[in-house]
């Protein structure tokens, strides 16, 4: 019996009775991070890392429970020992590490290898079988240090400025939104926030971690208000009436797809800044070297193509058939859309 | 090579028409006159010949990168373009090397009688001197399509603003069977009197689709209306006892239309007729599916001239005894090439007839004809028309018939390509014969972002088998299809292809046992065959 398997509510652990990131309604599930896919709503009893904990108690509402533990921590149930160990994804986010009488399993949520500024930073983690994701598991996935993107970031709002333009960033308003204000230089000029954005940053400053300044856009501001101004806002907020009050605008996105260039065009943005959450084709690679791991199941993104890869380099390797949302739930605007859809089931 | 570099990345990352024409000037002004001659090229799709083999560059781009070929080739698929796939996955440059775009053109065509060792040495070490974009351009070059929203009227407004010639003349010097190799940018471009090129042709006059109401266009005497004949649009030039025929999309095509060789004889010196390049026997135009698989072929057999003959059906006179006559109104040429063809009698030259009627609605039953007379619909053209250059509003208007449409089942699903390589956007669809699914048809464009992303958590969810891509899925969704025309096929199952598929909507209303049967194909094949 494998330590971890998959059953139709998602990764389960039999030995403790405890799913990873389930996707249907169970009793006890331990959550990586609050990404729409991984903690869904309706489990009888959740446990997440302290500093994940406030923005998925935000997400699913104050009737859940909800329990939180350290990172590093370890913790016991029937034998198997949990801990909880920093992915680098979002503030909070974790790999789970789980062992079995001397045999290591992690399940790696969603990660990347770079410090970003605010999200606590990545872990390797030594095991025997490594579950990883693929979202930008192929070769043309290649990020440059955030440093360099966050200057271009800046050179475009700067010429926005010259050019009378305000600046709109789209980012997906939990992790993305908050990497970028925390690496975006309040001396350029004022930081707007699309609502959905602003309270993640209220959840996230309470946490005690440090964003600059910004204002949330209400109705009562007017066209001049934003002048010299960049608006983060997720990508949803650019097909309303909302965004006719930063006219003449320029419209930027962050993120990895924004690698390829057919992307870009079909995005139809002004700028597409690589800016991912998830780790490139180099990192992918260095990680699964790093564990040590003989097996490595792959989830969601390229992962039939990924695996292969790893199975003609001498690894065990297979897919795992994650149902998620299928393959294409880590598409940012996809994850978007099926969290509308969540909160809508709520109300 | 930098500054190109520079200059496609921002054209890129811009979709403001005035800004692209401000960066293209700058450009322009800043490189000189080779390098400029090379980017005009480049971005009207004029390349150098191609001296490597695409499938060697896959070869040597994985073993560069050190991946396996497959690997290669999969993220080809999922990037949808060769060159950015390559400049993507080869590792950073080694060493650097900056030297105008001219010199790497160059590099290329000297590749051309080189051993495939002396090429692979040549590319390997040009990829590992340059950055990403760089490479990218650099692969570009010996790819071909350089597609950057750059249009031929664009590049010629910048280079007008850069010159200070009329952007006219500009237009007419652009055209044409010019390259780098055998002209200079001063004998093109900057002299008074250009080339003595008789094959250029004019630039086409294109209709934008019929979106007005029948008060807009006013009087209907005022208009001059006719058939939407289904082939291709073509130039046909007559001057110093040579003849050029001219696609629309600018190519010379002269040599694919062996018949039209007997008009240079019984045209007069100076003649250029716009029309169409139809299929057409035994007085009615054949499938325009006879015309492509025609432009495919290298040679023109006796059998292919025997079986899909072409004429040219002529809409206006450009030119006649060497007379511009784009700035006569459309009534005066009309009669003047009646006159001409009158005069020609020659079955592989028609006109194409005036459509009479004495009012729009009269118009609007003629229009319902259109499919059973194997047209696309009618043409609007305001008799006092001048013939303009590129697509324009108000004088010509296309008004074609509505699109057929059938509702089918979706069968198999691909995932797309870029950004949505993560989502299924390709289908192929089916209708039922009795119990079973037949496939006819793929479709791609037509849904929303939320629709792909809802279908395809519908695949996800239903895959039965995976092939490669490709995912054969639960017979449960329906799409209405719509098509412009119908016409028999022995290599689709079906026995029926389709023109221009796409998805109209999804009939989310409608359940999986009321979508279409084949038998509803094969009359509308029946009433509607090209
Ligand atoms: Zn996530
Ligand atoms: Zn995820």
């Amino acid at each position: 019996m494998a330590l971890l398997q998959l059953t139709k509510n998602g990764l389960y652990c039999e030995q403790a009775d405890v799913y990873i990131d389930p996707w249907r309604k169970v009793d006890r599930a331990l959550i990586t991070h609050g990404h729409a896919d991984h903690s869904r709503w309706g489990h009888k009893a959740y446990l997440c890392t302290h500093s994940a904990k406030p923005v998925i108690r935000h997400r699913l509402g104050a009737k859940m429970k909800i329990q939180s533990i350290e990172f590093g921590q370890k913790m016991n149930m029937n034998g198997v020992s949990f801990s909880f160990h920093p992915a680098g994804h979002i503030v909070g986010s974790a790999q789970i590490r789980v062992e079995y009488k001397g045999e290591v399993w992690v399940a790696s949520g969603d990660y990347k290898t770079e410090y970003d500024g605010i999200s606590e930073a990545f872990e390797l983690v030594k095991c025997n079988t490594y579950i990883t994701e693929s979202t930008f598991g192929l070769p043309v996935y290649k990020w440059q240090p955030q440093k360099e993107v966050f200057e271009d970031i800046h050179n475009w709002w700067r010429q926005n400025q010259r050019d009378g333009k305000v600046t709109i960033l789209t980012a997906y308003s939990l992790g993305k939104a908050q990497r970028i204000i925390a690496n975006l230089d309040p001396e350029v000029g004022p930081i707007f926030t699309h609502g959905a954005v602003e309270d993640i940053n209220e959840i996230i400053r309470e946490q005690g971690f440090y964003l600059p300044p910004t204002t949330r856009v209400n109705k009562t501001q007017k066209k001049g208000d934003f002048k010299n101004g960049i608006v983060i806002t997720p990508a949803s907020g650019l097909g309303t009436a909302w965004v006719k009050k930063f006219e003449p605008k320029s419209v930027g996105a962050a993120s990895g797809w924004m690698a390829v260039r057919g992307a870009r065009r079909r995005r139809s943005v002004d700028r597409g800044f690589v800016l991912s959450d998830h780790v490139d084709w180099e990192s992918l690679n260095a990680v699964i070297e790093g564990t040590g791991a003989e097996q490595v199941l792959v989830t969601h993104g390229y992962s039939d193509i990924y695996s292969k890869y790893l199975r003609e380099k001498g690894l065990k390797s297979q897919v795992l058939e994650t149902q998620f949302e299928g393959e294409q739930q880590e598409e940012e605007e996809v994850e978007e859309i099926i969290g509308e859809n969540e909160k809508k089931e709520k109300e | 090579m930098k500054r190109f570099a520079e200059l496609f990345n921002l054209l890129d990352q811009t979709t403001s028409t005035k800004s692209k024409v401000t960066l293209l000037k700058d450009y322009f002004a800043l490189v000189d006159d080779k390098d400029r001659m090379w980017a005009m090229a480049l971005l009207s799709h004029r390349r150098p010949k191609r001296t490597i083999k695409t499938a060697l560059l896959r070869e040597w781009a994985a073993e560069l990168s050190n991946l396996p070929l497959w690997l290669f080739e999969e993220s080809y698929h999922i990037v949808g373009d060769l060159a950015e796939t390559i400049a993507l996955v080869l590792p950073a440059a080694t060493h650097k090397k900056e030297e105008p775009l001219t010199y790497w053109i160059d590099l290329i065509k000297n590749l051309k009688d080189k051993e495939e060792v002396e090429k692979k040495e040549a590319i390997l070490n040009a990829w590992s001197g340059l950055d990403a974009k760089e490479r990218f351009i650099f692969n570009k070059l010996i790819t071909g399509g350089f597609r950057v929203g750059v249009s031929q009227k664009l590049m010629t407004k910048a280079l007008s603003q850069y010159t200070e010639i009329e952007e006219k003349s500009l237009t007419h010097r652009l055209m044409g069977n010019w390259s780098p190799d055998d002209t200079t940018f001063e004998e093109l471009i900057l002299n008074e009197n250009p080339l003595d090129d008789i094959s250029k042709p004019y630039p086409f006059y294109l209709a934008y689709a019929f979106d007005l109401t029948f008060e807009e266009l006013g009087n209907v005497s005022e208009w001059q209306v006719e058939r939407k004949w289904d082939g291709i649009r073509g130039q046909l030039i007559v001057r110093k006892e040579n003849i050029f025929i001219w696609s629309r999309g600018e190519e010379l095509v002269t040599d694919k239309f062996p018949e039209y060789k007997i008009l240079t004889e019984l045209l007069p010196d100076g003649t250029v007729i716009d029309g169409e390049i139809l299929p057409f026997k035994d007085d009615k135009p054949l499938s325009f599916n006879i015309l492509q698989t025609r432009i495919g072929r290298k040679n023109i057999t006796k059998k292919i001239l025997e079986t899909a003959p072409v004429i040219l059906m002529a809409y206006d006179l450009l030119e006649l005894d060497g007379k511009d006559l784009r700035e006569t109104p459309l009534y005066e040429r009309r009669k003047l090439l009646e006159k001409l063809i009158a005069k020609v009698d020659h079955p592989v030259l028609k006109i194409s007839p005036i459509v009479s009627g004495d009012s729009w609605s009269a118009f609007e039953k003629e229009r319902e004809k259109s499919r059973s007379l194997d047209t696309e619909g009618l043409m609007l053209k305001r008799k006092e028309s001048s013939y303009q250059s590129g697509r324009k509003k108000g004088d010509w208007w296309k008004w074609k018939v509505d699109p057929l449409t059938i509702d089918a089942v979706m069968l198999y699903a691909q995932r797309g390509h870029g950004r949505r390589s993560n989502l299924y956007t390709d289908y192929t669809f089916a209708v039922w014969d009795g119990d079973n699914l037949v496939p006819f048809t793929k479709a791609y464009s037509g849904l929303t972002d939320k629709e792909f992303a809802e279908v395809t958590k519908f695949v996800n969810k239903n895959t039965k088998e995976k092939f490669g891509p490709v995912r054969s899925v639960k017979a449960e969704l329906v799409f209405e299809i719509a098509f412009e025309g119908i016409s028999k096929s022995s290599r689709h199952k079906s026995g029926v292809a389709l023109r221009f598929p796409r998805i109209k909507r999804w009939r989310k209303d409608k359940p999986v046992e009321e979508a279409n049967t084949l038998k509803d194909l094969t009359d509308l094949l029946q009433n509607y065959q090209l």
